[in-house]
C-alpha cells in the first residue's frame, strides 16, 4: 500500500512536470495528419495544373485549333504528307466505342453474378463467386493484354472477318477487366436490401423473377448504374490491355474487327518517341488532359448516382 | 404458368452466366499457368533476358518488381496512414472534408498513363531524377495512396468507439489514443488492404513506362554500395519491371522464344499476385491475434 | 454547503435541441448520487458532459457552469486531458482494451509517467484487488482482457478507472449488460469505492439506485424534477412523476 502511495504521488508530480507533452503529442500528431492530407492535395493540384498547361499548349502556344482537334479525323503528327496534322476523333472515339462495348458486354454479366450470389443461392453463392471475382480483379492488365493477344485475337480472326484486332477484341478483353468492379458494387447493393422488401413480393404471390424485376432491380438500379460507370471509366483509362490487342491504326474503323486505337494507346505508344516540347508530344498531352477530363466527368455521374441512391 | 416458365427461363440465364464466370477465370488462369509453368524453371527466374537469342530469363525484372514494391510502400505507408488518420479521427464534417474526399475519389480513377505522363515531366525531367526506380516509386505512391488513406480510414473507423472513449477518459491525449489504442485494433486490415494493394502496384506497368523505364542496366549482385550504377539496389537507376517487360516482349520482342517468354513472365506475375492475396488474409489474423491477444472475431 | 463537485445552471444542446435543461446539481464527497428517470431524459447527456465527453460530439454545446473543487471545469483554460484524469468513467458495454489483463490497468498509469515496473505491478495489483477482480485472474494476467466473462471485463474496467487514482468516478449504468451475480459484486464494489471517491451512477433500476446510493436525482425530459436523500426520495417523493416513475408506473 505504501508503494501505492509513492505512485499516487509520483503521478501527481509527473503531472505537472510533463505538462506540455501530452499538448505536444497532440500537435505533432495533428500537424503530421495535415501534412499528409496537404501533401495529397498538393498532388492533384500539380497533375492538374500541369498536364492542362501541357494540354493547352497545344492550342494556345502551337495554334492548333480546339475545334480540328477534337473533330478531325486524320492524324499525321509529322507531317509525312506535308503539314502535320492533329485530329485526335479517331482515338476519342476508340476509346468510347470499347468502354461502351466493354460496359455493354460486362453489365449483363455481372448483374447475374451478383444475383446469383444474392438471389439464387445465397447460401454457397458468395463462397463460390467471391474469390473468382477477386482474382479476376488481381490479375495485372499486361497478362490480360497478353492473353488477349494470344487467345482472343487469333479467335476473332478464325471467326471473323479481319485480322482479329480492333474494338471487339480491345473490349472483350476490358469487359472481363472491369466485371469484377461493377459485380463487387451490385453485390454490396443487393446485400443491404432490407429483408421485407423480398418477402412481401413473395407474400403476394409473385415468382422470384417478378420479385427480382419488378421490386429488386429498380431499387439497386443507381447503385448498379454506378458500379457500370466505375467500370467504364476504368475501361476508358485503361493503357497497356486495349494497346496490345487493338492494332493501334489511328482511323475510325468500319467494323469491330479492323485496326484502330484509342487515347491511351496513342500515348503509350508516341510518347517515347517524341520530343519534350514538340507540338507533336503537345498534342500527346491534350490526349492526357482529355482523358483526365472524361476522369472528371466520370466522377461526376458517380456523385449524382449517389446522391439520388441515397434518397 | 407463364410466369413461372419466365422465371425458371431467367433462372437459367442467370447461372449459366454466373458459371461463365467461373469458366472464365478457370480458363484463364489454366491458360496462363499451363502455357507459362512449362517454361518456368530456376535459370529462368534468374538469369538475364536475351534481345534477340532464345533462353532468356526475367532475373533482373524479378528482381526490380520486389525492390520496387519496397520503395514505394516505404514511401506510401506513412502518408497514407497519415492522411487515413486524419480522416477518420479529425476531420469534422464540412466542406474541407468533402474536399479531402472528392481528391482521394479523383486521384484513384485518374488513368495510370496520365499519373505516368505526370511523373515524366516533373519527377524524371524537372526533378532530374531520370528513369530510375525513384521516380518509379514516387508515381506509384500517387496510384496506391488514395487506396491506403481508404483502407486507413475504414480500419479506424471500424474501431469501436468506445475504445476511445476508454482512452480519453483515461486522461490519455488523443495521439496516443490514436496511436496505442486504436491502431493496435485496426493494424490487421491494414495490413490485409495494403498487401491486397499491393499486389495492384506490383503489376502496374503504364505508369512505370516513362517514369522508371524500359530497360535495366547490367546488374551486378555481388555489389550492395547504393550508390554504384551496377548495384541493384541503387535507387537511382533505371529498372524495366516484370510487368513492363510482358508489354515489351510482347509489342516488340525479337527473341525466338517471346511468346514462351512472355507466358512465363505472366505465370509469374499472376503466381506472385496469388500469393499476396493469400498472404494478405492469413497475415491479417496472425498480426490481429499478436496485437490485441485475441482471436478476430468476423 | 457547497460541494467540490457540483453543477450550476448545467444545459447541454445537441445542435438546438436542448437535451439538459438548465441543472444545478450537488455530488457530495465519498457518497454514492444516483440518477434516475425514463429513458431519453438526458441524464446519460448530463453524465457525460461531467468529465467533457460531449466534447467528442461536435453539435454538442455547453450552458452552464460544473465546479470541480472550484475550477470552472469548462473555463478555456481547462487542460481537458488533465481533468479527464481525474474522473474516472465505466460504461454499460464493458470496453477493455485490445490488450492483456495487465496492460489494461497497467496503460494508464505508463502514460502519466510511472515506469518503475514493481510500481506498475504494485498499481495492477492494487487496483484489481479493489474492482474485487484480483482472485480471478491474477494467474492469468498475460492473457488478453476479451477473454474475460462480461462480469469480469466489467470489473476490469473499474480497475482500469482506478488505475490513475481519479478523485471521482462516473457510471453510466454499469450493471445493466450484466447477469445478476455479477450485478450484485459490482453493487458492493460501488459501495466499497463510495469510502475514497465520489461517485455518480446512471442507473435504470429502482432497487439498485435504493440499495447503492444516498442521493437521488430524477430526471424528465431534461429537466431535474426532484433531488434528495434516496430514502427520503423513495419512500416520500415530493414530486408527482417522481412516485409514479419509482413505483414503476412508466418509465
Amino acid at each position: 500500500m505504501k508503494a501505492m502511495k509513492e505512485g499516487h504521488v509520483q503521478i501527481e508530480r509527473s503531472r505537472s512536470g510533463k505538462f506540455q507533452k501530452h499538448h505536444m503529442e497532440d500537435l505533432i500528431g495533428r500537424s503530421y495528419t495535415m501534412l499528409c492530407v496537404g501533401l495529397l492535395i498538393l498532388i492533384i493540384v500539380s497533375i492538374i495544373y500541369f498536364v492542362a498547361s501541357k494540354g493547352l499548349a497545344t492550342f494556345i502556344q502551337d495554334g492548333v485549333s480546339l475545334g480540328d482537334f477534337l473533330f478531325g479525323s486524320k492524324w499525321d503528327p509529322e507531317g509525312s504528307q506535308g503539314t502535320p496534322v492533329f485530329g485526335v476523333l479517331p482515338f476519342i472515339f476508340g476509346s468510347f466505342a470499347t468502354s461502351l462495348l466493354a460496359a455493354l458486354i460486362a453489365s449483363p454479366l455481372s448483374i447475374c453474378a451478383s444475383l446469383f450470389m444474392t438471389e439464387i443461392v445465397p447460401s454457397w453463392g458468395k463462397k463460390l463467386l467471391m474469390p473468382v471475382i477477386e482474382l479476376l480483379a488481381g490479375i495485372p492488365s499486361v497478362v490480360y493484354g497478353f492473353v488477349g493477344l494470344t487467345v482472343v485475337v487469333p479467335f476473332l480472326r478464325d471467326t471473323f472477318p479481319g485480322q482479329g484486332i480492333g474494338i471487339a477484341a480491345g473490349a472483350i478483353v476490358l469487359s472481363i477487366m472491369i466485371l469484377p468492379t461493377i459485380t463487387s458494387i451490385a453485390t454490396d447493393a443487393l446485400s443491404a436490401l432490407p429483408r421485407g422488401l423480398k418477402e412481401s413480393s413473395f407474400a403476394l404471390g409473385a415468382t422470384r423473377w417478378q420479385t427480382i424485376s419488378k421490386v429488386i432491380l429498380p431499387t439497386v438500379m443507381p447503385a448498379v448504374l454506378t458500379g457500370v460507370v466505375l467500370g467504364m471509366a476504368r475501361a476508358f483509362g485503361e493503357a497497356l490491355a486495349v494497346q496490345m490487342v487493338i492494332g493501334n491504326a489511328p482511323h475510325i474503323p468500319r467494323s469491330l474487327f479492323e485496326s484502330t486505337s484509342t487515347l491511351t494507346s496513342a500515348i503509350t505508344l508516341d510518347m517515347g518517341n517524341t520530343v519534350m516540347g514538340s507540338v507533336h508530344s503537345n498534342a500527346l498531352w491534350s490526349m492526357a488532359l482529355a482523358l483526365m477530363f472524361m476522369t472528371f466527368v466520370f466522377v461526376l455521374i458517380v456523385r449524382v448516382l449517389e446522391r439520388r441512391n441515397r434518397i | 404458368m407463364k410466369a413461372k416458365t419466365i422465371d425458371k427461363i431467367a433462372t437459367t440465364i442467370i447461372v449459366v452466366f454466373s458459371l461463365l464466370i467461373v469458366a472464365v477465370l478457370v480458363g484463364l488462369l489454366a491458360f496462363i499457368l499451363v502455357r507459362g509453368l512449362s517454361h518456368v524453371n530456376w535459370s529462368f527466374l534468374t538469369s538475364v533476358p536475351q534481345t534477340i537469342k532464345a533462353g532468356g530469363g526475367i532475373g533482373p525484372q524479378l528482381f526490380n518488381s520486389l525492390f520496387l514494391l519496397v520503395l514505394t510502400l516505404i514511401i506510401t505507408i506513412p502518408l497514407g496512414l497519415g492522411a487515413g488518420i486524419y480522416m477518420a479521427e479529425y476531420a469534422k464534417p464540412g466542406r474541407f472534408t468533402d474536399a479531402v474526399r472528392l481528391v482521394v475519389e479523383v486521384l484513384s480513377s485518374f488513368p495510370s498513363i496520365v499519373v505516368g505522363l505526370f511523373g515524366l515531366l516533373l519527377i524524371v525531367n524537372t526533378f532530374g531524377f531520370g528513369f530510375s526506380l525513384f521516380s518509379g516509386a514516387l508515381v506509384l505512391t500517387i496510384f496506391n495512396l488514395p487506396l491506403i488513406v481508404r483502407i486507413t480510414e475504414q480500419a479506424f473507423r471500424s474501431v469501436p468507439k468506445e475504445q476511445k472513449e476508454a482512452g480519453l477518459a483515461l486522461g490519455l491525449s488523443k495521439w496516443k489514443i490514436i496511436t496505442s489504442v486504436l491502431f493496435p485494433v485496426a493494424i490487421p486490415s491494414i495490413v490485409t488492404g495494403t498487401v491486397l494493394a499491393s499486389g495492384r502496384v506490383f503489376g502496374e506497368a503504364a505508369a512505370l513506362l516513362f517514369t522508371a523505364g524500359m530497360s535495366t542496366p547490367r546488374l551486378d549482385f555481388s555489389d550492395w554500395n547504393p550508390l554504384s550504377p551496377t548495384s541493384p539496389i541503387n535507387p537511382f537507376r533505371p529498372a524495366e519491371t516484370l510487368a513492363v517487360h510482358i508489354w515489351k516482349i510482347n509489342s516488340e520482342g525479337l527473341a525466338p522464344d517471346a511468346a514462351e517468354i512472355a507466358a512465363g513472365a505472366s505465370a509469374v506475375l499472376v503466381i506472385l499476385v496469388l500469393i499476396f492475396n493469400l498472404f494478405a488474409r492469413w497475415f491479417g489474423n496472425v498480426l490481429y491475434k499478436a496485437l490485441t491477444a485475441s482471436k478476430r472475431t468476423g | 454547503m457547497e460541494s467540490t463537485f457540483r453543477t450550476e445552471n448545467l444545459s447541454v444542446f445537441y445542435g438546438k435541441y436542448e437535451a439538459v435543461k438548465n441543472i444545478s446539481l450537488d455530488f457530495p464527497d465519498q457518497s454514492v448520487t444516483a440518477l434516475i428517470g425514463p429513458s431519453g431524459c438526458g441524464k446519460s447527456t448530463f453524465l457525460r458532459s461531467l468529465n467533457r465527453m460531449n466534447d467528442e460530439i461536435s453539435q454538442a454545446t455547453i450552458k452552464g457552469k460544473i465546479w470541480i473543487e472550484g475550477q470552472d471545469i469548462n473555463a478555456p483554460d481547462t487542460d481537458v486531458i488533465k481533468l479527464r484524469q481525474k474522473i474516472g468513467m465505466v460504461w454499460q458495454k464493458p470496453n477493455p482494451f485490445y490488450k492483456s489483463i495487465y496492460e489494461n490497468i497497467a496503460f494508464g498509469p505508463k502514460y502519466h509517467g510511472i515506469k518503475n515496473k514493481s510500481m506498475l505491478d504494485e498499481i495492477v495489483e492494487s487496483s484489481l484487488r479493489k474492482a474485487a477482480l484480483w482472485d480471478e485472474v491474477k494467474d492469468r494476467l498475460k492473457q488478453s482482457a476479451l477473454s474475460l466473462s462480461g462480469g469480469q471485463q466489467q470489473r476490469l474496467c473499474i480497475a482500469r478507472a482506478l488505475s490513475v487514482n481519479p478523485g471521482i468516478l462516473l457510471l453510466d449504468e454499469p450493471a445493466s449488460a450484466l447477469d445478476p451475480v455479477s450485478t450484485s459484486k459490482v453493487e458492493e464494489l460501488i459501495i466499497e469505492l463510495k469510502r475514497e471517491l465520489s461517485i455518480v451512477i446512471v442507473t435504470h433500476n429502482m432497487q439498485q439506485a435504493a440499495r447503492i446510493s444516498d442521493y437521488t436525482a430524477y430526471f424528465y425530459l431534461g429537466t431535474l424534477m426532484e433531488h434528495g436523500d434516496t430514502e427520503l426520495i423513495f419512500t416520500n417523493p415530493v414530486n408527482a412523476t417522481t412516485q409514479e416513475y419509482i413505483s414503476g408506473r412508466f418509465g
